[in-house]
């Protein structure tokens, strides 16, 4: 075949694109992976001697004698919160699309409009009374907390009252932080789920009806079999909005304790003493989940990132 | 043959049931959403600017009655934000910069990396993976490595980063000061276009207050770089949309391939433009982790945007009314933008 001069100019441009994105990945692994005696800003191009995980275990357990904590902790609480967040959002989202495509009420249309907006505003609109609603259910539950640390439970149960009390709603909890994330990914899930059940014909429905099959029904035998691939485009998504997330996380997760790992990656990134390899490592661990997840999945990815554009 | 009329009042059961379903969201929503915005927009007219810190609370000293006893302000805080606060007027011009910069480089390279990856390249589907992946990242660490990658260096370490790569292959003209750059660019008042636009009426142009603030490019830079691929995606779906027999009958009648790019392919384009410029805009408007990581508010400002200032004011200075007054100016700005979009979205979706 001939070489045509417009394809090796296609190719090259792409291939220089190819490069622009992938240099911020380069510099990563390349400078995770430096020996500390490597690691040097003038030598940041150069390729690491060897295999060295010096910096990756200086980000994931810290340096005590320096005062700098790992990010361990906070991935682990990143885990706790994006998983059940994202387990619950994707299940209410899959009944109000449900409801909103196959249930329509007078109105239902407004009604879903309205849900959509919220997931264009600032959070910045809301953070002071939601701060604010937070710190009053804390007000509500402490009593609560408070009667549970005085539980006898045997030892094999030891860690039950310690999961109840992360995990109920207050402010500085990662159960606020789900109660939040599940509320303000309503639109999207909903968004999502509501678009995807509009491309199955009502006539199941229909059918469902006359065999005699309720509002539950319905969605129990005919909807919900038929939900996967919604469900992996939503909790793809959710998983990773709220994995990413900073602004809700640094202003409700007060204590190092329930710091998901943006905050305390950007806490590491912003201290002085913590040197720049031991950030790029930090930086890839928190990462890594998200890119994993892209990696296997990216193609159910690609769709809920065109379904936000709302043509689902 | 069942009986029609329990049928109907089954059905009509079922409805409620339905409504029911979706209630504890719509009651969410409300609350959370529309509820708070006006609890926010209330408190932006309060004189709720200097209370003490509660010590003890590192972040969050709000601990106190839901509707804080303080007088009215009415628009007070508003108004001292529009025409005294210099810090917003900067953030204002800032977020204009970046807003504008961030659409017109997210569009052009996703267009083109669009156009080039449908012309049946070999490995495309690795390209796109390559494209998009930055999408899944978190603002928090594209800020924490494009830092590093823009960190100007200093006399002691000399170049890093990106200007030490432009160094090596010779580029040395390209090394700038990134983020700490300090400058503004503007029209100079003395310069032709400054004369020219002082006597047409339009001589406040030409000042600082409406240049560019070249540290802004560096966080424009950094974002782009993670929403680029985005705007490729969507513009590559539409291409795909299009059906080849309109450029065949394009290349019959003699187009040449740029005239049906030109003549054909933009103007069909053109809906997945205004999405995209809708999506983009309010991304960049609210735009605040990856200032938060990057760089913070930057030398004079330079980087400071709304979001930041809000989250600033409210959260470590206490100024809770004037956070919330600039909240509601920034929730203004993105509903121009998107309440046109969203309604004229219904009307052509949603009754299908």
């Amino acid at each position: 075949m001939r070489i045509r001069p417009g394809r090796v100019l296609i190719y090259l441009l792409l291939i220089l694109a190819a490069a622009f994105y992938l240099m911020p990945v380069y510099i990563l692994v390349a400078t995770g992976l430096k020996s500390y005696a490597e690691v040097n800003l003038s030598t940041m191009w150069s390729l690491p001697s060897g295999f060295h995980l010096d910096s990756f275990s200086s980000a994931w357990l810290g340096d005590p004698s320096k005062g700098i904590q790992g990010l361990a902790g906070n991935f682990y609480n990143s885990l706790r919160l994006a998983i059940p967040a994202t387990l619950i959002s994707a299940m209410l989202g899959s009944l109000n699309g449900y409801v909103l495509s196959k249930w329509k009420f007078r109105g239902s249309n407004t009604v879903f409009l309205a849900i959509l907006f919220g997931m264009f505003i600032p959070y910045q609109s809301i953070l002071i009374p939601l701060v604010q609603a937070l710190q009053g259910l804390s007000r509500i539950t402490r009593p609560f907390l408070d009667g549970l640390a005085g539980w006898h439970v045997p030892a094999y149960f030891s860690w039950l009252p310690g999961l109840i009390a992360a995990y109920t709603p207050a402010y500085g909890t990662i159960g606020g932080l789900v109660l939040v994330h599940v509320v303000y990914g309503i639109p999207i899930t909903t968004l999502i789920f509501r678009n995807y059940y509009a491309g199955i014909p009502d006539e199941l429905v229909e059918a469902g009806k006359i065999d005699g099959a309720g509002f539950v029904g319905i969605y129990r035998h005919l909807l919900f079999p038929l939900s996967m691939p919604g469900f992996v485009v939503v909790l793809i998504w959710q998983f990773t909005s709220i994995w990413n997330e900073f602004l809700f996380a640094v202003v409700i997760a007060n204590k190092a304790e329930v710091q998901p790992i943006t905050v305390a990656l950007n806490n590491l990134a912003g201290s002085f003493i913590v040197e720049w390899n031991v950030q790029m490592a930090g930086a890839l661990l928190a990462a890594l989940p998200t890119l994993v997840v892209y990696i296997l999945l990216g193609r159910f990815f690609m769709r809920g990132l065109l379904a936000g554009s709302l043509k689902g | 043959m069942c009986n029609a009329e329990a049928d109907v009042r089954r059905l009509d059961s079922d409805r409620l049931v339905a409504i029911l379903f979706i209630t504890p969201s719509i009651l969410a929503i409300l609350i959370f959403v529309y509820g708070f915005i006006g609890w926010t927009a209330w408190a932006s007219m309060l004189k709720w600017n200097d209370m003490a810190r509660i010590p003890g609370l590192k972040c969050c000293p709000l601990e106190g009655s839901l509707l804080p006893q303080v007088p009215f302000a009415k628009f007070d805080n508003y108004i001292r934000l529009l025409m005294t606060d210099q810090r917003f007027q900067t953030d204002m011009r800032n977020t204009a910069v970046f807003t504008v910069s961030f659409i017109i480089l997210c569009l052009a390279i996703g267009l083109l990396l669009a156009i080039l990856l449908d012309r049946r390249i070999r490995g495309e589907g690795l390209f796109r993976g390559i494209f998009l992946f930055p999408m899944a990242v978190s603002f928090i660490v594209t800020g924490v490595v494009w830092r590093w990658l823009l960190n100007p260096g200093s006399a002691a370490s000399g170049s890093v980063g990106v200007n030490l790569l432009f160094e090596r292959v010779g580029l040395d003209f390209l090394k700038s000061a990134w983020y700490t750059n300090p400058q503004v660019s503007f029209i100079p008042a003395s310069s032709f276009v400054g004369k020219l636009l002082g006597d047409i009426g339009l001589g406040f142009i030409s000042g600082p207050e409406f240049g560019i603030p070249l540290a802004i490019l560096s966080v424009v830079l950094a974002a782009t770089w993670q929403m680029s691929g985005y705007t490729m995606a969507l513009y590559l779906a539409g291409l795909r949309a299009i059906p080849d027999e309109l450029r065949e009958a394009a290349r019959v009648d003699g187009a040449g391939e740029f005239q049906i790019y030109r003549r054909i392919i933009l103007p069909l384009l053109q809906p997945i433009t205004l999405s995209a410029i809708i999506i983009l805009g309010h991304i960049s408007l609210k735009i605040f982790d990856l200032v938060s990581s990057m760089t913070g508010p930057g030398p004079a400002f330079a980087t400071d945007v709304p979001a930041y200032y809000m989250f600033d004011t409210v959260f470590r200075g206490n100024h809770f009314a004037r956070g919330a007054a600039i909240a509601i100016i920034l929730l203004l700005s993105v509903a121009v933008l998107v309440i046109p979009y969203l309604v004229y979205s219904a009307r052509t979706e949603l009754n299908r």
